[in-house]
């Protein structure tokens, strides 16, 4: 139990400081690391307290993609030398206050809703789909997938397509200039397009139209 | 202190959740560290949802926490996708310069 408590309090100490080094820090590439760590110690945490599928998907997805996604535009567009001013008010930002206060009073509510929140007593009559403890977590989240949330599953698929679809349109740029195959027209060319029979006369050499 | 419980699992997603949303509001630099707050505001949501998940023995919430992953990984994606065609455009992605709807 100790022992439990000391790797929760580790945990949760290393992904706290840095999703704040994610904000304040002066270099983007640099926050692309700390929330990499943030992403890599939520997800230990997952494991530890028995959602070993959701913490490994945690790991693919958020570690291998979207941070190297991130890590990718960050380095494509160039801006890891920009100096970024995080308190330096220049001028117009009075929005600092406000926005500290907002999200201390933020805070504040969601600490007041844990601290003075108790179950209902139905609530533990009404479980959806209760845990299996003889099978693995893959297993039962596998059983449930793909038999109860089947039409959530297949929308969520159709919600990454259209995503894939958006990001390549969003992106995509006709570049003058560039010489490429056009199946179209290598297809629907003709033969009286491509040769031409002369009936060349002795000693007098063909002309060729240039 | 040393017996781990729910409120533990909720406080530490609630600092998470504040950090995400102080990184929201006083951001001066560009917008992919705003990015980056949302996706810290998700991992709060998905901490919510897993340990209410395991705490009170159903497992309807890991289900949604996997929608909720697949929602922020296509999120990410056009907004990264926005971003770079909006660099291509105006040269900038800092945030203070970015005030083409005059708002």
């Amino acid at each position: 139990m100790i022992a439990h408590a000391i790797v929760f309090y580790i945990f949760s100490l290393i992904a706290i400081v840095s999703a704040i080094m994610v904000t304040v820090s002066k270099n983007t590439v640099n926050s692309v690391f700390f929330l990499i760590l943030d992403f890599i110690s939520i997800s230990c945490l997952f494991i530890m307290i028995g959602a070993e599928f959701l913490g490994m998907i945690m790991l693919i997805v958020y570690v291998g993609a979207v941070a190297v996604l991130f890590l990718f535009v960050v380095m494509m567009l160039n801006v890891a030398q920009q100096k970024n001013e995080w308190f330096n008010s220049s001028g117009r930002s009075s929005h600092i206050p406000v926005g500290l206060l907002v999200s201390i009073i933020i805070f504040f509510e969601l600490i007041i809703v844990i601290g003075g929140w108790k179950y209902k007593p139905e609530l533990l009559d009404s479980i959806a789909i209760e845990i299996n403890t003889d099978l693995t977590n893959t297993q039962s989240l596998g059983s449930v997938i793909y038999t109860d949330y089947i039409h959530l599953f297949q929308l969520s698929g159709m919600v990454l397509l259209v995503a894939m679809i958006g990001a390549i349109v969003l992106t995509f740029r006709q570049r003058s200039g560039v010489k490429r195959q056009s199946y179209l027209k290598q297809i629907s060319r003709d033969r009286k397009d491509g040769i031409e029979l002369v009936d060349v006369e002795n000693n007098k050499g063909v002309k060729i139209d240039a | 202190m040393l017996s781990i419980g729910l409120g533990h699992y909720l406080t530490l997603a609630a600092i998470i959740f504040t950090i995400g949303i102080v990184g929201i509001f006083l951001n001066r630099k560009n917008i992919i560290v705003i990015l980056m707050s949302i996706e810290l505001i998700l991992l709060a949501v998905n901490i919510n949802l897993v340990s209410f998940s395991i705490f009170i023995n159903d497992l309807s919430g890991q289900v949604f926490t996997l929608f909720i992953l697949t929602v922020a990984a296509a999120e990410a994606a056009i907004g990264l996708a926005i971003i770079v065609v909006y660099y291509r455009n105006s040269g900038t992605i800092r945030v203070e310069e970015i005030d083409r709807l005059k708002g």
